[in-house]
Order: C-alpha cells, then structure tokens, then sequence
C-alpha cells in the first residue's frame, strides 16, 4: 500500500508538478488526502528519503531534494526498467537482437513499416 | 507518550464466551484496527472500553480516567457507534442532531452540517424510512460531529454498499488530520483495516493473538513456493502457518518469515522459489485456520 504513495510521488516528480526544493504535505495530512494511515504514509517518505527523491530536515518536514535534474534522473531510471522488460519479453520469444530494433523502429513510425503489418491495412475485408 | 486507552491483564467472563489475559495500549493519534472472526471478543472489547462492561479482573484507563468508575468523565470524550445502538424510528435526523448537540457541549454544528451534504442525508427525514446504509452514515455522523477525542467503531463498514463504505472511510481519514484524536475500529473488511490503521490487532476465541504495527506486521508473513517433497512434521514448525502439496510443488504460508528459513527449508529437501508478501486478508484466514497463533 505504502507503493502507491511512492509512485504517486515519483510520478509528481517526474512530471515536474512538484519542483525541488518544494515543501512535502505532512505526512498527517497526505494520510487524510489519501484515505491511508499515517503510518503508511511515513513508510513512504522513509522509502523515497533512501531513494534520494526527498529530503527531510528536523522540524521543517520533508521536501522533494534540490536536484534540478531529479525529473530527468527518475525518467531514465523508468527507462531502464522498461528496457528491461523488453529484453526479458524478447528473451522469451526467442527474437533476435536485429529483429527487436526492427520492431522499435516500426511502432515509432508505423506508416513505413513492413506491409506484413496487419494493423496497417485498411479496408482489406472483400 | 500519551494513551488514548490501556487494558492490563483484562478478564471478562460470560456464560458461553470469556475475553483472557488482554493488555493492550492505544497511544494517541493512532488508528488501531481490531480484526477477528465473528464471536473473537471484538465487541466486549469495545465494550470494555465504554464503561458498558466492566471486567472481572484487570484495568480499563481511557483518556487518562480509570474504568468503569470515571466513565461519566470519559464519555465526554469517547464516540463509540454500533450497529445494535438504536435511533428513535419516529424522529428525523435534525431531530436527534439537536438531542446529541444539547447533551455534549463539543458539537460542532458546521461539520455536522458537512457530514448530511457529504453523506447525501436528508436531515428532515424520520430515521423510520432509512436504508440500512443511512442508518449508519446516522449514527457515525451524530458520533463523529461531537469531536470526541476517541472514536470507538464497532464494525462502521458492514453492510454498506461500495460508494457508503468509501463515503465513511473519507470521513474517518479526515480525523487522522488531527493528531489529538485516536480510533479503534473493528471490522471484517480486511482492506478497510489494511488502508486506514497503523496498527493491528488480532483476536481470536477471546485472546489476543498479535498486536503490532500493521507494516511490521504484515511484512512477518510470507507466501514461499517451494520445490520439492513435503517432509513429514513441517507443520509443526512454529514459523509454518499452513504447508500443502500440489504435485511438486510445496505452498507454505510463513508467519516470523526470516532470511534463515530457506536455509533450514532446503535442508528438509525444500527449494524456495519465491517469497510474497501476503494481503492482510490471506494472513487472517490463514492464521485462523491453523489455530489462530499469528
């Protein structure tokens, strides 16, 4: 449970909807916006100050950390993880490297794929 | 640390049922959870703790006043809901508002007026012509618009279709914005008690069978796949819950899971394959059906 609230951090972060430097709620009151306790919400904020994400000072409560790159950072390591599932998700088909590329370069410009792709044939029923 | 409330060495005995050996301690601001089968003790706990039981032995202190004696004292500060507290059929719910509000000076009419809008009541209406849901909503809004310091919830969620249920889980988020109030709420809903406690207390045939922090303990519970045979007396183990066989597959269901288990499992044969966290819902029947030792 305490990985939604994780993610859902990350994801602000990443979207630049929450910039560094800037004040975290408390946790009582990300608790009572989220309809969880507080103590999952403290689980959270635990994980992400060990990710680096955020920052808590004594008394001030949390921040996201002052790295202007931090948005960056979190979506190449968002990157990573997805690459990761594709080579794995390759591995099981048993496709090799050259026809993986291929596969890339086709869903980012699907006009001029194959002709052997179904989905780009319009009006083929007789 | 102050405590909402603290039981030490409760005894409670009925003719069929008696509530055991019970000391339990709720620090202020805290969401407890109480979770166990029907007939666990749930509900003479909270009863204990309004001063409506007294017990045979032990101590009762609620918000710092000593059970049953200072409960005039103590009720000024407790909300306590329950599906068996009766309304008056033939009065509206304006009507009971303004009884609760004369009796406790802590009423606080705006939120209460927020509470009819939130919970779609109709404050004109006779409590005769609620749904089973309004009723509830009824009773949680005449509780919680008084602020008591600690609200006392006897099942709030049961029965309640998926939109009043979340409706009374927001409203009892909202109290966890103050840091002075502190809940016990008992419920068969393993997701409500998995969303909003911090802590979770398990009962079962009368006695306290675990009463930990809910990540800690949640976490203490693991789902390993196994492969291999079964060997014989691994049930016996005080860390297994439940082992079964499916083929060569063995599905053990781990309470106190450490790093030194798959060891000690591989030495009877037993290769982990993976470990999972188990959903609070999971450990409950698993814990109660091996005997309810969590």
């Amino acid at each position: 449970m305490y990985q939604q609230i994780v993610d859902q951090i990350t994801a602000k972060v990443m979207a630049g909807d929450w910039t560094a430097g800037q004040p975290l709620p408390s946790i009582r009151e990300l608790a009572a916006a989220s309809r969880v306790s507080v103590i999952t919400v403290r689980r959270a904020y635990e994980e992400l100050e060990r990710a680096g994400l955020i920052a808590t000072r004594q008394g001030k409560g949390s921040m996201v950390a002052e790295r202007s790159d931090l948005p960056t950072v979190l979506m190449h390591e968002e990157l990573q993880r997805q690459l990761e599932g594709l080579l794995a998700c390759a591995a099981r088909l048993g496709l090799p490297r050259s026809e993986l590329h291929r596969l890339i370069d086709q869903a980012a410009d699907p006009d001029t794929g194959s002709a052997a792709d179904p989905t780009n044939r319009k009006g083929s029923t007789p | 640390m102050t405590l909402a409330f603290s039981l030490s060495g409760i005894a409670k005995r009925y003719p069929h049922f008696a509530l055991q050996d019970v000391s339990l301690d709720l620090p202020e601001g805290q969401v407890m959870g109480l979770v166990g089968v029907n007939g666990a003790g749930k509900t003479t706990l909270l009863r204990l703790l309004t001063g409506l039981a007294a017990p045979d032995s032990g101590e009762v202190q609620v918000l710092g006043h000593r059970l049953p004696e200072g409960q005039v004292d103590a009720k000024r500060d407790i909300g306590f809901a329950s599906e068996d507290m009766r309304l008056y059929r033939g009065q509206t719910l304006r009507w009971h508002m303004d009884l609760v509000s004369r009796i406790y000076p802590g009423w606080d009419e705006p939120y209460a007026d927020d509470l009819v809008k939130r919970f779609e009541l109709r404050p004109e209406q006779v409590l005769g012509g609620f749904s089973h849901g309004q009723r509830v909503k009824a009773l949680l809004l005449l509780c919680l618009a008084r602020r008591p310091r600690l609200l006392l919830l006897d099942e709030p969620t049961t029965g309640l279709d998926p939109v009043a249920r979340l409706e009374v889980l927001e409203a009892l988020a909202d109290v966890l914005r103050d840091e002075s109030r502190s809940v016990l709420f008992s419920s068969h809903n393993t997701h409500d008690v998995e969303q909003l406690a911090d802590s979770i207390t398990f009962l079962h045939k009368g006695r306290l069978v675990a009463s930990a922090d809910k990540h800690a303990f949640v976490d203490s519970w693991r789902r390993v796949v196994c492969q291999g045979a079964l060997p014989a007396g691994l049930d016996a183990w005080p860390e297994i819950a439940s082992a079964r066989a499916n083929g060569s597959v063995v599905e053990i269901k781990a309470r106190a899971w450490n790093d030194q288990l798959p060891a000690r499992l591989a030495a009877q044969g037993l290769q982990v394959q993976r470990a999972d966290p188990m959903a609070l819902e999971d450990i409950f029947v698993t814990a109660v059906r091996s005997g309810g030792v969590a």
